[in-house]
This record gives C-alpha cells, sequence and structure tokens, in this order.
C-alpha cells in the first residue's frame, strides 16, 4: 500500500468512527483520533487530547488508581508484603496476574505472587477498617517474620469511609520499627491508572527515600547504575541488566521487578538513572535529579536498533573504557540478532501491526516490529499523557493511525478497516481479534512468554510474532462458504 | 386490619425528634390501639429508649458485628417488644404494641454509618420483620439527609409519609426545606410523600405563623404545633413517653392529638422546596431577622 493511501485509509477509518456517535462523544473523541506521520508536522502526536476522563458507556480498556499503584509500582516489591486493604476482589482478581518475576523463596522471604487482604465485609465498612488494618499488620509481621516492610493499598471504599491508613500506618512503623507504607491510591481516583503510578511515586519520594540507613555504608563505583521503570515481565529486568553488566556499568537497584526495599532505597547512590517506562516512573527519576542530583535518560531495549541505539547513548555518559566495551557488546550480540533476522524477517516483512498497550510499549515495540520487516500502521496509550504522545513522534515510521484511550468499538472498526497481519494489546482485546480471525500477541504480559528486552529476549519477540501469524491454524478460520474476506 | 402504613421522622439534629416520635408512636399505640414497629436510624441509637425504658438497646450493626456478619442474625435478636403496655403480651390499657429495633453505627468519626442504615433496613426487610399485622412501621432518621444511606428510609418500597419535626428557629427550617429536597428527589422515582410538619415549639417569636406559613410555602401542612412542657422532661428522666408517664396530662393530650391526625392523614405531597433566598426572606417577613442592608453583610457587631 503506497504511503499516501495508507493515510488516506486512516483518514477515512476516523471519519467513519466519528460519524457513528451522537454530536458530542463525536466532538469529544475526535481530540483523541488522528493521524501522524515522519513528515508531517503537528500531527496527531503533537496534538492528541490524552489523560482525559472516559467517555461514559464505551467500553474502556483503562485501568484504575488501585491498578496503577498496587499492581504496577508496588506490587513487583518483592520483599514488601503489600495489603489489598478493602474487600477481597480487587487483590484476588489482579493476584500473580502481571508476571513480575523474582528470585526468592515465596511465603518466606518474597512475596509477590502472593495476596494479602483485609477483606472487608459490610460490617468493616460502618464501623470503619483501621482497628482491622491493625491487626493485618500485626499478623502478618507475625506469620512473615522476614518481610522488609508492608504497604497498605487502598481500594475504593477506604476513600468513601474516610479511614485513616496514614495514621495507622505511622502508629504502626513507629512500633514495629518497619517501613510500613499507607498509599491511598482509591481506584476512583484519576481518570487511569496513570495517577495511581504518580501517587506511589510519590509514596516511594515521601517514604523511602529520606531512609538513608541503607545508603550510609554503601561502596560506591563510578559506574553504578540503577534501572528504574522496569517490571521484570517475564524476566525483561534480568535480560536488560546482563547487557549493562558486559558494558561494565554496576545495576546496584532495579525498580521494581525483582526490587527490594534496600534497592529502592540505595537507588539515589546512582551515577545515573535508568529509565525505562517513563510513563509510570518518571516522577520519582525527576524527584531523585532534583533532590540527589542524580541525572535519568530513557532508554529503549526493544528490538536491536533501538538496544543498541540506547546502549551507546548510555554509554556516551560514561567513560572510553565503558564505550569501548559496549562496541563489543554490540558486535557480539549483533551477530546474534543478525542470525534472528535473516531466519525471521523473510517470514514477516512487509507484514501490518496495530498495537494498542499501556506505559511505554505504544512507541517502543514499533523498533523491534521494524528491525523483522514489520510496518506499524496504528498506535495508541491506554493512559499516555501529551508527553508520551509527543515522544511517540520520533518512533513512528510512517503514516500512523493513533487513538488515545481508544475504546472497543473503535479498535474494532479500525482494525477492520485497515486490515492489519497482527494485533498487539492486551487480554481484554485478544479473543475479540483472534475471533475474527486474526492473528494476536499479548503485549502485556508478553502473552506468557518473554522477555522481551535486550539482544537475548528479540530471538524470543521474533518466533512470538512468527508464531503468531504464520500458524497454519489461520488458514482454517475461514468457512467454506464464507466468501467476505478476512477481517471484513 | 389496613395495609402497612411506612413512616419517617426527620429533622434537624437536637430538634426532639426522638422525644417527639416517640411520645406520638406512644400515643397511636396507647389511645388508638395501632400495631408498630420502631425502626431508629440514628448511630446514637436513641429512637427507643423511652418504648423500652432502656438506655440503648443493642443495635443491628453491632450484633452483627459481634456476630461476625448480619447473615449471622435472627430477628429475634435485633427486635424487642416495647415495655409495659407496649409490649405484645400486655393487653391491659391497649391491644396495640410497639417493637423496637436500632440500626446502630459505628462511632463517631469512623466508617460509614449511612451504608449501617442501609444493611439493616435491607436485614429486616429480608428476615420480614414488617409482617401483616403491623399497621405502622416507623423509621427515626438522624438530623439531615446527608448522604444516601440516610436517605434509604425514603426510597421505593420504604417510608411513603415523611414527618418533618422543627421548630421556629432559622437552622430548624433550613434543614427542614433541605429534607424536603431529599423527598423531592425521591418523590418520582419511590412515591414518597412529605406528610406534614410537626412544630415542637421552642416558644420563640410568632413560631405558630412562622411554622405554619413555612409549611404552607413548601406545600404541606403543619399537622401539629407542639407545646414545650416540663412533663416531657420528667418523663423522659425515668426513661418514659409523657403518653405512658401522665396519661392524662395535657401534653399527652397533645400527643394524642397529633396521633389521631397521623392516623388521619391524606394530605400527602411532593414537595416544593424553598430557594435560600425565599427562605430568609420569609425568616425576615417574620421579623425573625431584620433586613440587613447589603453593605452590612459579613461586618461584626461593633462594626456595624
Amino acid at each position: 500500500m503506497g504511503p499516501l493511501n495508507l493515510e488516506n485509509l486512516q483518514k477515512e477509518a476516523i471519519a467513519e468512527v466519528l460519524e457513528s456517535y451522537p454530536e458530542k462523544v463525536s466532538k469529544n473523541r475526535a481530540k483523541h483520533l488522528g493521524v501522524d506521520s515522519p513528515e508531517t508536522s503537528k500531527g496527531a502526536c503533537d496534538t492528541s487530547r490524552s489523560n482525559k476522563q472516559t467517555v461514559p458507556g464505551v467500553m474502556s480498556q483503562r485501568g484504575c488508581a488501585y491498578a496503577g499503584s498496587k499492581g504496577v509500582v508496588w506490587g513487583p516489591v518483592k520483599d514488601m508484603i503489600h495489603i489489598s486493604h478493602g474487600p477481597i476482589g480487587c487483590g484476588q482478581y489482579s493476584r500473580a496476574g502481571r508476571r513480575n518475576y523474582y528470585i526468592g523463596t515465596t511465603g518466606i522471604d518474597t512475596f509477590v505472587t502472593m495476596n494479602f487482604s483485609t477483606d472487608f465485609t459490610e460490617k468493616d465498612i460502618v464501623f470503619g477498617g483501621d482497628k482491622k488494618l491493625k491487626v493485618a499488620l500485626e499478623e502478618i509481621d507475625t506469620l512473615f517474620p522476614l518481610n522488609n516492610g508492608i504497604t497498605i493499598q487502598s481500594e475504593c471504599p477506604i476513600g468513601l469511609i474516610g479511614d485513616d491508613i496514614q495514621a495507622v500506618a505511622k502508629k504502626y512503623k513507629s512500633e514495629s520499627s518497619k517501613p510500613t507504607i499507607a498509599v491511598s491510591c482509591e481506584g476512583f481516583r484519576g481518570v487511569s491508572q496513570s495517577l495511581g503510578h504518580h501517587i506511589a511515586n510519590d509514596m516511594i519520594r515521601d517514604e523511602i527515600m529520606p531512609d538513608d540507613s541503607a545508603r550510609k555504608d554503601f561502596q560506591s563505583t563510578p559506574y553504578d547504575v540503577a534501572i528504574v521503570g522496569d517490571y521484570n515481565i517475564g524476566g525483561d529486568a534480568w535480560s536488560s541488566r546482563i547487557l549493562l553488566e558486559e558494558m561494565g556499568l554496576r545495576v546496584i537497584a532495579q525498580w521494581s521487578g525483582d526490587a527490594t526495599y534496600k534497592e529502592m532505597a540505595i537507588a539515589p547512590k546512582a551515577k545515573l538513572n535508568l529509565l525505562h517506562c517513563y510513563r509510570s516512573m518518571n516522577y520519582i527519576a525527576r524527584h531523585m535529579e532534583q533532590e540527589f542530583g542524580v541525572p535519568w535518560i530513557e532508554y529503549n531495549f526493544f528490538g536491536p536498533t533501538k538496544t543498541t541505539e540506547s546502549l551507546r547513548k548510555i554509554a556516551a555518559m560514561f567513560d572510553e573504557t565503558i564505550q569501548a566495551k559496549t562496541e563489543e557488546v554490540i558486535a557480539k550480540y549483533t551477530a546474534m540478532t543478525d542470525e534472528v533476522i535473516a531466519k525471521y524477517r523473510p517470514k514477516l516483512e512487509g507484514k501490518t501491526v496495530m498495537l494498542y498497550v499501556g506505559g511505554l510499549r505504544p512507541r517502543h515495540v514499533i523498533g523491534a516490529y521494524e528491525d523483522l520487516g514489520m510496518e506499524v500502521i496504528g498506535t495508541g496509550y491506554e493512559f499516555g499523557h501529551g508527553d508520551d504522545y509527543k515522544r511517540t513522534k520520533e518512533d513512528i515510521a510512517r503514516s500512523t493511525l493513533i487513538y488515545d484511550d481508544v475504546n472497543e468499538y473503535e479498535l474494532e472498526a479500525f482494525v477492520k478497516k485497515l486490515k492489519p497481519d497482527l494485533v498487539a494489546s492486551g487480554v481484554k482485546e485478544k479473543y475479540v481479534f483472534q475471533k475474527m480471525g486474526l492473528p494476536f500477541r499479548q503485549m502485556h504480559s508478553w502473552d506468557y512468554s518473554g522477555p522481551y528486552h535486550g539482544y537475548d529476549a528479540f530471538a524470543i519477540f521474533a518466533k512470538d510474532m512468527d508464531l503468531a501469524m504464520n500458524s497454519p491454524v489461520w488458514s482454517h478460520t475461514k468457512a467454506p462458504w464464507d466468501t467476505e474476506e478476512k477481517g471484513a | 386490619m389496613s395495609a402497612l402504613r411506612q413512616i419517617a421522622f426527620y429533622g434537624k439534629g437536637g430538634i426532639g425528634k426522638s422525644t417527639t416520635s416517640q411520645n406520638t408512636l406512644a400515643a397511636m399505640c396507647h389511645y388508638y390501639g395501632q400495631k408498630i414497629l420502631i425502626v431508629g436510624c440514628d448511630p446514637k441509637a436513641d429512637s427507643t429508649r423511652l418504648i423500652l425504658h432502656e438506655k440503648a438497646q443493642s443495635t443491628i450493626m453491632q450484633l452483627a458485628s459481634e456476630a461476625g456478619t448480619v447473615e449471622d442474625l435472627e430477628l429475634e435478636d435485633v427486635c424487642k417488644p416495647g415495655a409495659g403496655e407496649f409490649n405484645p403480651e400486655d393487653d391491659t390499657i391497649t391491644d396495640g404494641y410497639i417493637m423496637c429495633t436500632e440500626s446502630g453505627g459505628p462511632e463517631p468519626g469512623v466508617g460509614c454509618a449511612g451504608r449501617g442504615v442501609i444493611t439493616a433496613i435491607n436485614f429486616l426487610e429480608e428476615e420480614g420483620a414488617y409482617d401483616d399485622e403491623l399497621d405502622f412501621v416507623s423509621y427515626d432518621v438522624l438530623g439531615d439527609v446527608v448522604c444516601g444511606g440516610f436517605a434509604m428510609p425514603i426510597r421505593e418500597g420504604k417510608a411513603q409519609e415523611i414527618y418533618i419535626v422543627m421548630s421556629g428557629e432559622m437552622m430548624a427550617m433550613y434543614a427542614a426545606n433541605n429534607i424536603s429536597k431529599g423527598i423531592l428527589k425521591y418523590a418520582n422515582t419511590g412515591g414518597v410523600r412529605l406528610a406534614g410538619l410537626i412544630c415542637n415549639a421552642r416558644m420563640t417569636d410568632r413560631e405558630y405563623d412562622l411554622a405554619k406559613n413555612l409549611a404552607t410555602q413548601i406545600g404541606t401542612q403543619m399537622i401539629h404545633f407542639v407545646p414545650r412542657s416540663n412533663h416531657v422532661q420528667r418523663a423522659e428522666l425515668r426513661r418514659m413517653t409523657v403518653v405512658e408517664f401522665a396519661p392524662n396530662s395535657e401534653q399527652a393530650m397533645e400527643y394524642r392529638e397529633l396521633a389521631r391526625k397521623i392516623i388521619a392523614n391524606d394530605l400527602k405531597v411532593i414537595p416544593t422546596p424553598l430557594e435560600m433566598d425565599d427562605l430568609e426572606n420569609l425568616l425576615m417577613e417574620f421579623g425573625l431577622e431584620e433586613e440587613v442592608e447589603v453593605d452590612a453583610i459579613g461586618k461584626r457587631a461593633e462594626e456595624a
């Protein structure tokens, strides 16, 4: 498809969707939808409206503030226990769903896949849950004495009934002399999980950053870095840190996948903070810059091209020995990834992808697809802000449909119109598109696969995409009497 | 028997709502043989003490908390028969009786009292507390309709007649007007109606006229003007209603008259609450407040 044709098709797709809406909704959604390309100035990446309330009544894919705090930022901190404070559902249905890998003995010194809940019932709502919370804190320390701290993740009712969890945490902290952190991340706050990230970051800032006990005896080296905003989904942080270590850097902390309380507390000792998920952790990176003078840079470890670029960018912040070693690392792995490309690119060349994910992936994974010869023709953020869209501009390679907080109806309409070869989005979208006979990859938790970060992981990524699209199963999805085209 | 009537008493905190409601209900039972269930909807749980001769009865939420959940409770645990003549077994004075229950709720400053009311009322309904023998269910609700929980008694299928206890003071009238707004909100969906204002007199200037006028303006009646009497307090110290303590006293006759009017009442309206300005004008008209010049607003007495 020629670039002009593609752009026209994308614009048509938006026009058709908007036309189907009532006037008020149409006006609202028009601001969140657009087309942009590397050549366009002031395209959708610059102008798209974002981080706004979802139109009521449409099927949004967004999460809530609790999901942002407990599910994303705090949950993976492995040696702390995170209480889902409120009724049982929020904790149980989000338990272990995000595949944040970690090393440790679950239930002894690490707790990520367990669910701790205060299990609110009617009487706790009526009489308040502060007493119950205190009992929960005591029970936790009795049953799991090796925990290195407890966080209290508020569910909605806590905010509604006005429980003073901050006071309970403060009192318990002074009694137990263990970190006890109350996070007021009630689900109804804000417009998406994004506010939950921010609230969680603020609590790290207020409760962990001032704790310099871990930093006192810390032996610094000139090559100390911290990975910030890698949640180690399917082992992402591990396949990232080996590269940094091979470069000669020392990774003193990784946040918050496979993280410990102590790692988080020593992060201000890093010479450089390496920020992967900008959306969920830029707040604390900025804080460490202001408060402790630690500079931060963003990096992208999806696909060999972006990984190589990022390694050089990181190396440029250090001396020549590091830079020389980095070139060695790049040379070593490029030989390997070239083989992967040689194997898979012929099978994937020219295939089109539409993305709809959260965090940094709507822009960061574009490069990995490009490395395989694939074309990203649509992308959007569940809960991105304006700065995410502006950054997306650097990553798009052709005319791209941009959709913010896209709803189920719109995404389906866009896919039907643009007919991509692959849809890469979340589990809520997965079966919609697979039932339409379209290859799909779940790009929130790598569809039970991964890791996808770094050079090694690219081989897995390439294989997964090949499996998804070139599986023989797709030749059986069309009924003999069905004369319409795939995806139509 | 006639169909069960569900009524509710609302009004500003401290206006004498619980005293008025218990005395009135006692009169309905004592003089007219009515069979009544009182549902106290106030965490203070003081809506039944004069009927029970107790300090405060164990509440539904308190018992539920001890038992684990509200599902673990039996109706007998939470529904107590009134003392003396109000007991169903006692037919010496009247065939009528009064059953008492309190929703209860948290101590001040914690939890959600409104949810307690919802839980308690749902429990009573599910357990069949509103049996066929009853003539009246009466809800006694705290202060203002501050949240959804305290509006529970006026939702669909609950109280159909609301009596607002008020006096001739500005804040009491303001609360009465506010409660009317709450009733208006539910009037179209649930069928709740305002049945009258009960003026529990503070003996302020022109109180009778003022209350009557407010009632007219919001589209209802002042169903009764209850004068002040020391008998009420004397009875209350004995944890009794005036009706039981001194059934032939003048004050008991007042409650008897109010009881008769409520039983016979057929004026049930969708209220027309006033705007704040109109309410202030009303107070000025009756000399409760002097007209204030625009430039005097916010000025202290010594400045003016």
